[in-house]
């Protein structure tokens, strides 16, 4: 197994807990056209609902297991998905219609809120805390790559869950009715389709698969702190942008590249102390020279 | 009649796939005014957008006073005399009615960003003297109460005046005016055609004036060039428009839908 | 008379005159109290400086605190060097030297940033602008000359009431006049309406990068005199929630009005003085406020009159 390939697989890791989060911020954009800061936190709290809920599960599924796994990804998801529901409602539906960066404001002092909240004694408290293992180790090996086991499936949750969501986005009437209004907010609300109960679907199916990312994350990486969401998060962004904002696949194919490209940076040294950058100079390049991401569309300014 | 100040040479533009203009030729003689025709969507603000530089067509040449506008952004072809107004009302609407006109003075003033920090006499004569100019511009057009209002609580018309006003301080050589009637009642419109005369008496400049309804144009334009579906189908005198029978068929199948 | 009076010439020379008055006062003053009104002014100078770029110009910028922290690093290398060769004596002639170097390299960083301004607007500009704030922070971290993550530290403390006050005078005097100007409508127009703007023979590109170019000088200036008031300084000061907090003066403040800013520069500095008693909660409480008001008063805590056209875009 020689270095190159393994950081290839290392990569694809952390690539995937890009990809899921970045899909809710480019779900979120498509039907809102607003970055929701407070995704990243969302995220975090994921990780932290699986870290209270294993030992909770454990007392009827023994974990490390396959089943128990399944329980505390499942119990998470929908305790995030009812979270970003939450948060929608209360913060971000009294601000419809207003100018986006009142929004942005708003989303940024969400993001804050849940910060210093988790942060405080009384929850989380600042200190790092260690992820417990959900699964039995072990090693596999596909196409000359070795994969452990949390590593296999990370990737396989999100392939998993990326077409899951690709199914729901394309065949489904509710994914109909998301891309409806995602188009044209308006048009679609004189279809008869309810754009609220839609934003909320959205960021319901966001919080839940970011949730699965901050499971997934604290499997591979095992440190969690309250403040985790913030990087992370905005890198996810930044693979957001990449891959073209609004568009599902292009939001996991940024979410793999970053990922890719970051552990090989973090491997190379005199680049490694710069790695927490090159998620942002790769925002800005993208922006300067193909602002509409790999997989965009270009969209004409209406004079 | 003046010599010619700008020429559109069979320019086509794509969208993807659309083609939303295609091989139009169009020419506009100083002091001329010259009419742009065609049911909505004919592509006749897009023919604006390709002369004052928002969108660069994908085929053929723009040549404005002598000199091809390839690849100008809209700030330097308005400097070499050209101006427009916005077929949806854009007027700068955080500012007075003053401002919205003295925002457009940049183009013509001796004081500068140096001037403004030293704040001296000189600072002091080159705000003067763009007060007067910008006092004088809204008196001619009955503006002068207002100029201390939010240029967006003006009335319908008022915003279209001004918005005119606004195009005319850049002192253009020729004025584009999107569709300045639209929204207003029939005595409105005729109003505003009265005014498009009376611009171009006293200022002697060139218009190139875009409009969907046909009798509004016809009192006023030397020349009407007709538009639809992005391919202009006719050109000529008021008199031979109203005649053309492809003008006739476009406006009657229209109205007739 | 009344010309005379309106001059703000005079106005800044009062600013000044009342500055140096105040300032031959602070040796008696508490330090705590000095300390927490020098804060006040580097406060003023960040807000006003930004509400020339987000207020005026409408380029959301989330990446003040990156320029600052160019000023804050600069003026202290230039003084901590001068400290060790040259010796005390001439530490105070290389202050004011020193604040400008820094304001100049944060105003070419100001240059670097508006490039990308030029293609982009709203939130995507803000996303590149905290981008830029934090590669600036991993480049300061990175670079041995300027203490790595650690930071400068023994920093002469050289920042006093009468220089912050003089600078943060400058600052509100240099945007006011630049802003209240045919030349200075630009800005608005830009803001208002890019397009229109354009079409009227405004260089938008040209105000855009003037504003950050001019915002950025002045944060630089706030920076340097940070630095000599704190005497340490590492990276992490400087991170995206400083950016956020000078963001947030400005809105609060009402976007364009200078009165409205520097009130809110004065009110949120003072703010967390006051919720010491809380420290605890002193950031949930915070965060809850913006909220709150962001839903409840977008327009600005001060606006009570004619309603002014929100951010469009």
């Amino acid at each position: 197994m020689n270095e190159i390939s393994q950081q290839l697989v290392n990569g694809l890791a952390l690539g995937s807990v890009y990809a899921l989060i970045a899909i809710g911020y480019t779900m979120v954009y498509g039907v809102l056209r607003f970055i929701n800061f407070a995704h990243g936190d969302v995220f975090m709290l994921g990780s932290f609902a699986g870290f209270y809920l294993a030992p909770q599960i454990a007392k009827w599924f023994p974990l490390p297991s396959w089943g128990g796994w399944v329980a505390v990804m499942a119990a998470t998801m929908i305790i995030c998905a009812i979270i970003g529901i939450v948060i929608e409602l209360l913060a971000y539906r009294p601000l419809r219609n207003r100018p986006k960066l009142t929004v942005l404001i708003t989303a940024i002092g969400v993001s804050l809120l849940i910060q210093y909240t988790c942060q405080h004694q009384a929850f989380f408290g600042a200190s790092q805390k260690a992820f417990p293992p959900l699964l039995p180790s072990g090693n596999f090996s596909l196409g000359g790559l070795s994969f452990n086991t949390t590593q296999f499936v990370v990737l396989g949750v999100t392939l998993v869950l990326l077409a899951a969501l690709t199914f729901i986005v394309k065949k489904t009437r509710i994914g109909m009715a998301m891309r409806a209004v995602s188009h044209n907010s308006a048009a679609a609300s004189l279809m008869g389709i309810s754009n609220s109960f839609i934003i909320s679907f959205t960021f319901g199916l966001g919080s839940a698969l970011a949730g699965a990312g901050g499971i997934l994350y604290g499997m591979t990486y095992t440190g969690i702190e309250p403040l985790m969401g913030v990087s992370v998060g905005l890198k996810a962004f930044v693979a957001a942008v990449l891959g073209g904002i609004g568009n599902l696949p292009g939001a996991a194919l940024g979410g793999l590249l970053l990922g890719i490209v970051e552990t090989y940076a973090g491997g190379m040294s005199g680049v490694s102390t710069y790695r927490d950058g090159i998620a942002f100079a790769i925002l800005i390049l993208i922006l300067i020279f193909k602002p509409t991401g790999l997989l965009g569309s270009k969209q004409i300014e209406k004079v | 009649m003046g010599a010619s100040l700008l020429e559109l040479e069979n320019i086509t533009i794509r969208f993807g796939g659309l083609v939303a203009v295609s091989d139009v030729s169009l020419c506009v003689s100083e002091g001329e005014l010259v009419g742009l025709i065609g049911p909505n969507g004919a592509g006749k603000t897009t023919v604006f957008n390709m002369i004052t530089g928002v969108y660069q067509p994908t085929d053929g040449k723009i040549m404005f006073a002598g000199k091809p506008t390839t690849r100008k952004k809209p700030h330097v072809l308005t400097k070499s005399g050209m101006a427009r107004t916005f077929q949806n009302i854009r007027l700068f609407g955080s500012m007075s009615v003053f401002d919205n006109v003295r925002a457009a003075t940049q183009l013509h003033r001796a004081h500068g960003i140096r001037q403004a920090l030293w704040r001296g006499r000189s600072h002091h004569a080159g705000e003067k003297e763009v007060e007067d100019r910008v006092m004088e511009l809204l008196e001619v057009f009955s503006l002068q109460d207002f100029r201390d209002e939010p240029a967006t609580s003006l009335p319908y018309g008022g915003q279209r005046r001004l918005e005119i006003v606004r195009a005319l301080a850049t002192q253009p050589k020729l004025l584009l005016l999107d569709e300045p009637a639209a929204g207003m009642n029939p005595s409105e419109k005729e109003e505003l055609m009265v005014l498009i005369e009376f611009i171009r008496k006293r200022f002697g400049m060139a218009i190139l004036l875009v409009e969907h309804d046909m009798k509004v144009v016809m009192g006023i334009c030397e020349r009407i060039a007709v538009l639809e579906y992005g391919i202009k189908i006719a050109e000529g005198t008021p008199k031979e428009i109203q005649s053309h029978p492809k003008v006739i068929e476009a406006y009657l199948g229209a109205s007739g839908d | 008379m009344s010309r005379i009076l309106k001059d703000p010439r005079l106005l800044l020379l009062i600013a000044i005159v009342a500055a140096v008055i105040t300032g031959l006062g602070a040796d008696q003053m508490n330090l705590y109290y000095r300390g927490v009104i020098i804060d006040i002014g580097i406060a003023i100078i960040l807000a006003v400086s930004l509400n020339l770029i987000n207020g005026h110009t409408g380029q959301f910028s989330l990446g003040h605190a990156g320029f600052m922290s160019v000023g804050a690093y600069v003026a202290a290398m230039i003084t901590l060097a001068a400290q060790k060769s040259m010796g005390a004596e001439v530490l105070a002639w290389m202050f004011l030297p020193a604040l400008l170097v820094g304001g100049l390299v944060a105003a070419l960083a100001g240059l670097l940033v508006g490039i990308p301004s030029l293609r982009l607007r709203g939130d995507y500009l803000a996303i590149v602008t905290l981008g830029f704030g934090e590669i600036i922070r991993v480049i300061f971290q990175n670079v041995e000359a300027a203490g790595g993550a650690s930071g400068l530290s023994g920093i002469p403390r050289m920042t006093g009431l009468t220089w912050t006050f003089i600078l943060a005078a400058i600052a509100v005097y240099v945007v006011g006049c630049l802003v209240n100007s045919t030349y200075g409508r630009g800005f608005i127009a830009v803001h208002d309406d890019e397009v229109a703007a354009s079409s009227m023979g405004l260089n938008p590109t040209r105000y855009k990068v003037t504003a950050f170019v001019i915002g950025a000088f002045f944060a630089g200036i706030a920076g340097g005199l940070f630095a000599h008031h704190k005497t340490t300084i590492n990276p992490q000061v400087f991170d995206f929630m400083k950016s956020f907090e000078v963001v947030v003066m400005v809105i609060l403040g009402g976007m364009g009005r200078t009165g409205g800013v520097i009130l809110a520069a004065i009110i949120l500095t003072l703010a967390p003085e006051f919720l010491r008693a809380v420290a605890e909660y002193r950031m949930i409480i915070y965060a809850l406020l913006i909220i709150f008001l962001m839903i409840a008063r977008p327009q600005g805590l001060f606006h009570f009159g004619r309603k002014r056209k929100p951010l469009t875009h």
